[in-house]
């Protein structure tokens, strides 16, 4: 395991990276009152001090607080909504790719066209359309709704070409059932994919839940990475010079984004040997 | 073969054009809330008038929207009304057209998207192509992580460190608009340049943002085109580095660059909306910010339609010019 991860840089930094972040909210919520997250629980519009090591917000959150308990919430979404998207992608990528025929024609219908539109409009139309508060999980579904698109169309390639390897025909063959070839035959051999897939899967909900969150359609209650952003540009804080307020969130987000970025390009190289040179 | 070709794309094109229009008229109705009610009773509330009479009002309006007649009859006359491009009222700033709002934010989008989107493609391919060149000069390996971590970070995040150090620390450059308050736009020169003195930080945040996207995919392109049969004749029978390059390496990576940049061609622009927000630039991402708040229904529905149909209609251009460079493609069923 150690030795791959030297050989695979990309992965090693990716990890440790997300590790620092993960590490931040897990440590910082056993030694820091967690409860200074929630607004008019300290004095606001406070620069950075001993008491606030990154300061306070507008309505009196203490940012690091704040910081502490919305990154496994944002972290949170984007494995909920990454999660519903590969499973779900992966179950129709299956069925489509290995029966064809009208199934085949379809779900690869739905797949182009959804492609096509931009996600953050539709999923703005569904949020808007959804009541005006939504819950976190709420928030997560809505953003699943569209992250099975992406997996089900990459998946469904590896399947078309799974299907025609030489030990599926044996298994083929030898009798075996269709649950069987794809359980045992296709599924395991698949896996390496579903792990990449679903690194990338998390970002871009992430990324889709960040959006929606700083277009104002996120969880209000909720103190997200996204949401957070979403208040430095309600009460402009830029224009304020409260670099305290805004700067964290951003650090932590691109800390994800990168972590998650190269934690998928080492995935790939794990995954598909032969681009160990293009990566 | 060519036809069958140009049918499927069409096809597509319709299908996503419906598919959109549908989504757009049954989403919002799913969600049960009465933004004519709400409008109303916020008109009410801020007025400091009496509540007497307001559900008259209601279905004065509704008649008037046309949302008193059953669902079905609404989709099949909403659905006429987007084949003819008419896409109703603002509910917000109510005499208002949608297409009016609209037709004055949309060229400040086209301007924004199509030049950052160009220029992000040309000089992210030339970079990637020189990454992956081994004989390409030294310098050009450092750019490598840079490019790689900003091609994980979001537009509109980098649009905010980009505004807050240049624009708010530096004062180098506007704060927030499309052109300095008070201006009008005319078609003159001074106009122009103050146009573009706003428009250099967003551009950035969006160029820089995809520069990085454009390389990698381009770096790794070129790394499988070096490797290629072709390229070890080409260099045995001692062709020219430079023949190797232009001639060879480039052209070859440069097809699945274009069939990306269709395939990207929604996600930068959801990128790019949320940075007009962050700018406050007078485009369409600013609009659809502000009918958000104001919970503008129709407004919203206009903007989501008129931005698929040109992401579509882009694809779809893209898709009809991909077979000129690359006549494999109407062979292949995908």
């Amino acid at each position: 395991m150690w030795a791959y991860l030297r050989r695979n840089p990309s992965l090693l930094v990716g990890l440790i990276l997300l590790g620092i972040v993960l590490a931040f909210a897990g440590i910082g919520r056993l030694v820091w009152d967690t409860s200074m997250a929630a607004p008019l629980s300290s004095m606001p519009n406070q620069g950075p001090s001993w008491e606030h090591p990154l300061g306070t917000d507008r309505q009196g959150r203490d940012i690091l607080a704040v910081m502490i308990v919305g990154t496994p919430l944002t972290l949170y979404i984007g494995v909920l909504a990454g999660l519903l998207g590969v499973i779900v992608g992966t179950i129709l990528a299956l069925l489509s790719g290995y029966f064809g025929g009208i199934i085949d024609s379809i779900v690869r219908g739905i797949v182009d066209v959804g492609l096509t539109i931009p996600p953050l409009l539709v999923l703005i139309l569904v949020a808007v359309s959804v009541r005006a508060n939504l819950s976190i999980s709420q928030m997560a579904l809505v953003v699943a709704s569209l992250a099975w698109l992406w997996p089900a169309r990459t998946i469904r390639s590896q399947v078309l070409t799974l299907r025609e390897r030489a030990w599926v025909q044996v298994a083929r063959l030898s009798g075996a059932s269709h649950s069987q070839i794809l359980f045992f035959e296709v599924l395991p051999n698949l896996l390496p994919y579903l792990m990449a897939t679903f690194v990338g899967a998390v970002a871009s909900a992430i990324l889709a839940s960040i959006g929606l969150e700083v277009i104002g359609l996120g969880p209000m209650e909720a103190n997200t990475l996204g949401m957070t952003i979403y208040w430095v540009s309600y009460y402009a804080a830029l224009l304020h010079g409260m670099w305290w307020w805004f700067l964290p969130p951003i650090v932590i987000i691109i800390a994800i984004f990168v972590s998650l970025f190269a934690i998928s390009a080492g995935l790939d190289e794990f995954a598909n040997p032969r681009r160990r040179r293009a990566v | 073969m060519r036809l069958q070709y140009v049918m499927r794309r069409f096809l597509l094109l319709f299908l996503v054009v419906w598919v959109a229009a549908t989504l757009n008229f049954f989403l919002p109705r799913l969600g049960g809330r009465d933004p004519i009610r709400q409008k109303l009773m916020q008109q009410a509330g801020a007025g400091g008038y009496v509540h007497t009479g307001i559900d008259e009002m209601v279905q004065e309006y509704n008649r008037k929207f046309g949302l008193d007649k059953p669902l079905w009859q609404q989709y099949l006359t909403y659905l006429g009304d987007v084949f003819r491009l008419d896409l109703g009222y603002s509910i917000a700033h109510y005499p208002r057209r949608v297409s009016d709002v609209l037709a004055e934010s949309l060229p400040w989008t086209i301007g924004l998207l199509a030049t950052t989107t160009i220029l992000a493609f040309v000089v992210g391919t030339i970079l990637g192509a020189l990454l992956g060149w081994p004989r390409s000069p030294r310098f050009v390996q450092y750019l490598f992580p840079p490019l790689l971590t900003l091609s994980a970070v979001p537009y509109f995040l980098l649009g905010l460190l980009l505004l807050y150090l240049f624009a708010f620390r530096l004062k180098l450059l506007p704060l927030f608009g499309g052109y300095t308050p008070g201006t009008f736009p005319s078609f003159s020169l001074s106009f122009a340049l103050d146009v573009l003195r706003h428009s250099i930080l967003p551009a950035a945040s969006i160029l820089l943002a995809s520069l990085g996207f454009w390389a990698l995919g381009m770096r790794a392109m070129t790394v499988t085109v070096e490797g290629e049969d072709f390229m070890t004749f080409a260099e045995a029978i001692g062709l020219r580095d430079r023949t190797l390059f232009y001639h060879y390496v480039i052209r070859n990576a440069l097809l699945p660059q274009t069939t990306a940049l269709g395939l990207a061609l929604g996600q930068i622009l959801s990128g790019a909306l949320l940075v007009e927000v962050v700018f406050s630039y007078p485009g369409i991402g600013t609009t659809l910010y502000h009918s958000i708040r104001t919970f503008d229904y129709f407004m919203i529905q206009g903007i989501v339609f008129t931005v698929v149909l040109g992401v579509t209609f882009a694809t779809f251009i893209l898709d009809l010019l991909y077979p000129l460079i690359d006549p494999r493609i109407t062979y292949q069923a995908r």
